[in-house]
């Protein structure tokens, strides 16, 4: 059934193989600095080929100068033996090759078939609606998950736009397929879905795909081979079958610099912190989405909150940090009625690490030292006689910062943006974590991270929960839950359906729950 | 006026839906075109100049060559020559749309009212109207019904333009530059260019709309022929969130509240004219608030509307 749907598109028409991809001695320039140095690449077809190595190793760079963003400064693509002069995407498209980004390319406010059928190659001038739902119903039937096709992109949660952009590419019928780190917004049932139909499709011979990815679980699991890059550099390739993760580790990390865990400190949690009584909120269109939430966390604990994507776990976390009305309910820290303005925050000792950090806790043209003194800039040190706003004083706490916390950037006056996904999540860490933080409520916080960076990010978050502050988790990630936890619920359609701790579950049980098939 | 004034209180109700009919053409059809310009992702305030220099343009060109639609075309030729001005320097770099929208307007009308100076006194033929009501053997209600064929051509333009806007491949992409430059990027589509031609098509229908105004209703070219309604539209189009035929349904509910304050005077109602005259703006007010909701996004709105800078 799968082989007569996709059969309709050109690109698939052609029922053979996936041409052979390679890269060979690839190098790129942005000015001064060398982003990629003699990197050389074989996709072979029908395999699943890993490409490994912290941020700025030159993945990204790699696999742009692949699809045709970037041309490489030296070195050539070969698609089937040929060379490709590899000047724009839709050279790369007509060649069947396609790429599922990090940043999500879907428009927000179009549904989800109007955005699949927006993405074919020859969009008709008049489109027979009737049609096309009937070729994307049917194409969905063969798909192991569903979406539904008419909501708009933007009620969907970050882990159904990956879907919906993975679902694209295979709807185009893209033979070569790069995907950006494809499961860091899935769950592990939800990566292993996509995963094993990516899978099946590649060991049918149907699929070559190039994995960007940080998951050695994943790697293992699904690549047949793996290129390793370490900053700008080639570092080592092979069959992943014949090394052991250690091996990759070492090679992606140069060996030695890995941040151990921070250890959890036993003993009895403290009193009771933040409270949460029958919450309610609706989402964006005004629909119920957190459903009679209730719950605690004491000083010196993490509760994890476990669940896929859309189970309102977003809404719950705009609650918290005052950026959504609750309908009901009430909110207690210190068991005091809170509301959160930024005086009661600031008295409660409230921080927030919310998802997408960029979107929802920074001001993009804004430096890194104005986004790090949000919390403060009113406020001694930062104000001088009351009222005057120290610059000085805030760049050179900014500094600290910086250092402290590893933000790599050209400076504090830098605007937030130009930063990559990973340092704006350590600016934002550092502020939200370093000081005084009793309450802290912490979402996806390592979403889109490298391996060094995860590391650290959960230190903090420990490091945090040793302190004596009380820690609310909402995660999709069950291995960061399992490996924080003091203790775990479920959220599901909104409500908390399951309480348990990491000891007491496993990540197979709390799926169940999450699906919402206990 | 006297006439309805025979019809005794029944003539409140008619003169509103004719008012609604008369009045409302000019809204409609501008807020047709900047729907369409909005839906690109820019803001066209200028139209108020284009509706004026479309409405001088039409006068003169009919009355310069004795043909009212060769008049409606020019009107709409040089609309769509200032919407291509107004897209071509919005592409520019650093050019707000906002600022260029107003300066457009002030510069439409100046030009309009320079130009047109010469066109005060003479007369131009009008567009004929098409009489729907000569069956009801009632005079009043006659000419209450004759309907401008610039009228239906905006009826007709609206779900067109919704169908256009869901079913086409033009429309598809063109939502698509109005929800997402990255995403319209990614899929090689050019952002200005379709901004451009938007923007166009926009000064085009609001070119047209101006025509109306001189060539049908109110009927006659001078400098007070337009009070705000190009400026209007455009707010009409927040008002209908973005949707071809609400915006028709609008520019009804808008032309139909403007003819209530001279439908009461006409029956002897004098206390609060002006008061009624400023009706539309109460309800468009009313309506706005009771829709609205700050829990809510404002449901359609063009995402890259709000990245205007």
């Amino acid at each position: 059934m799968s082989e007569a749907v996709i059969s309709d598109w050109p690109a698939a028409k052609e029922t053979g193989h996936p041409p052979v991809v390679e890269l060979f001695k690839v190098t790129k320039r942005f000015g001064s600095f060398t982003a990629l140095e003699n990197v050389s690449l074989c996709l072979k077809p029908g395999t699943l080929h890993a490409l490994l190595g912290e941020n700025g190793a030159g993945k990204s760079t790699l696999v742009k100068a692949l699809l045709g963003y970037h041309v490489a400064d030296s070195g050539s693509v070969m698609v089937g033996g040929h060379e490709v002069a590899m000047t724009h995407p839709t050279v790369a498209h007509g060649l069947g090759i396609g790429m599922v980004y990090q940043h999500f390319t879907l428009v927000p406010n179009l549904t989800v078939a109007e955005n699949l059928v927006l993405s074919r190659d020859e969009l008709p001038v008049v489109i027979d609606w009737a049609a096309e739902r009937r070729r994307l119903v049917e194409f969905m039937a063969t798909m192991p998950f569903a979406i539904d096709l008419d909501r708009p992109v933007a009620a969907l949660a970050a882990g159904e736009k990956q879907k919906v952009e993975i679902l694209k590419q295979l709807y185009l019928g893209r033979k070569v397929i790069v995907l950006d780190e494809p499961t860091s917004v899935l769950t592990q049932q939800e990566a292993d879905e996509v995963l094993s139909l990516i899978r099946a499709r590649v060991v049918a011979g149907q699929l070559s795909v190039l994995m960007i990815s940080h998951k050695f679980r994943e790697i293992t699991a699904y690549a047949d081979e793996v290129t390793i890059l370490r900053k700008g550099q080639w570092v080592g390739s092979g069959k992943v079958a014949d090394m052991t993760t250690k091996q990759m580790a070492d090679l992606m990390m140069g060996g030695g610099t890995t941040v151990a865990a921070a250890d959890r400190r036993e003993g009895p949690p403290g009193e009771v912190r933040l409270r949460l009584e029958s919450l309610r909120a609706d989402d964006d269109v005004g629909v119920p989405a957190v459903d009679r939430v209730s719950l605690e966390v004491r000083a010196g604990e993490i509760l994890g909150i476990a669940g896929v994507s859309g189970n309102g776990q977003k809404e719950l976390v705009e609650v918290l940090a005052g950026q959504r009305r609750a309908t009901s309910g009430v909110i207690r820290v210190d068991e005091l009625p809170y509301t959160p303005t930024r005086t009661a925050m600031r008295r409660a000792g409230v921080h927030i690490l919310p998802e997408e950090p960029l979107r929802n806790a920074c001001v993009g043209s804004m430096s890194v030292a104005a986004n790090l003194a949000f919390r403060d800039f009113d406020r001694a040190p930062l104000v001088k006689a009351g009222w005057f706003v120290s610059w000085k004083a805030i760049t050179a706490r900014a500094r600290s910062l910086i250092e402290r916390y590893g933000i790599r950037t050209t400076g504090p006056d830098a605007p937030i943006a130009s930063l990559s996904g990973g340092n704006v999540q350590r600016a934002v860490l550092a502020r939200e974590v370093d000081g005084t933080a009793r309450v802290l409520i912490v979402a996806n916080p390592c979403f889109g991270l490298d391996f060094g960076a995860v590391a650290q990010v959960r230190r903090r978050i420990m490091e945090a929960r040793n302190g004596g502050a009380a820690v609310l988790l909402v995660s999709e990630d069950l291995d960061e839950l399992l490996q924080l936890s003091d203790r775990l619920a479920v959220m599901a359609d909104g409500a908390l359906v399951h309480h348990t701790t990491p000891a007491a579950t496993t990540p197979a049980e709390l799926g169940k729950y999450m699906a919402g098939h206990p | 006026m006297s006439d309805d004034a025979a019809l005794g209180w029944l003539g409140v109700p008619l003169a509103v839906v004719a008012g609604a009919i008369r009045v409302s053409t000019p809204f409609i059809l501008v807020s047709l075109g900047e729907c369409l310009t909005e839906r690109s992702g820019r803001i066209n305030l200028g139209l108020e100049g284009t509706l004026v220099l479309g409405a001088m343009t039409g006068y003169g060109v009919s009355y310069l060559s004795g043909s009212p639609w060769l008049g409606v075309l020019a009107a709409g030729t040089a609309g769509a020559l200032f919407g291509l001005l107004h897209g071509w320097l919005c592409s520019l770099r650093r050019v707000n749309d906002i600022a260029l929208g107003i300066a457009l307007m002030l510069l439409g009308t100046g030009l309009a009212f320079f130009l047109g100076k010469a066109l005060i006194q003479p007369t131009a033929p009008r567009l004929p109207t098409i009489p729907m009501g000569g069956w009801l053997g009632n005079e009043q209600l006659a000419s209450a019904l004759a309907i401008s064929p610039l009228f239906l051509l905006g009826l007709g333009l609206a779900p067109l333009l919704a169908w256009g806007l869901r079913s086409t491949r033009a429309g598809l992409r063109l939502r698509t530059v109005g929800e997402s430059a990255d995403a319209a990027r990614a899929l090689g589509l050019s952002v200005d260019g379709w901004r451009i031609g938007a923007t166009a098509c926009g000064g085009f229908l609001a070119g047209i709309g101006g025509s109306y105004m001189s060539l049908v209703y109110p009927g006659s070219w001078n400098e007070g022929l337009s009070s705000g309604q190009g400026l209007m539209a455009v707010a009409l189009v927040i008002f209908a969130r973005w949707q071809p035929v609400r915006c028709v349904w609008a520019g009804l509910l808008f032309g139909g509240t403007s003819a209530l304050g001279p439908a009461l005077q006409s029956v002897g109602v004098t206390g609060g004219y002006y008061l009624f005259n400023a009706a539309p703006y109460v309800l468009t007010l009313g309506i706005m608030i009771l829709t609205s909701s700050p829990h809510r996004t404002l449901a359609g709105m063009p995402l890259e509307l709000t990245r205007i800078r």
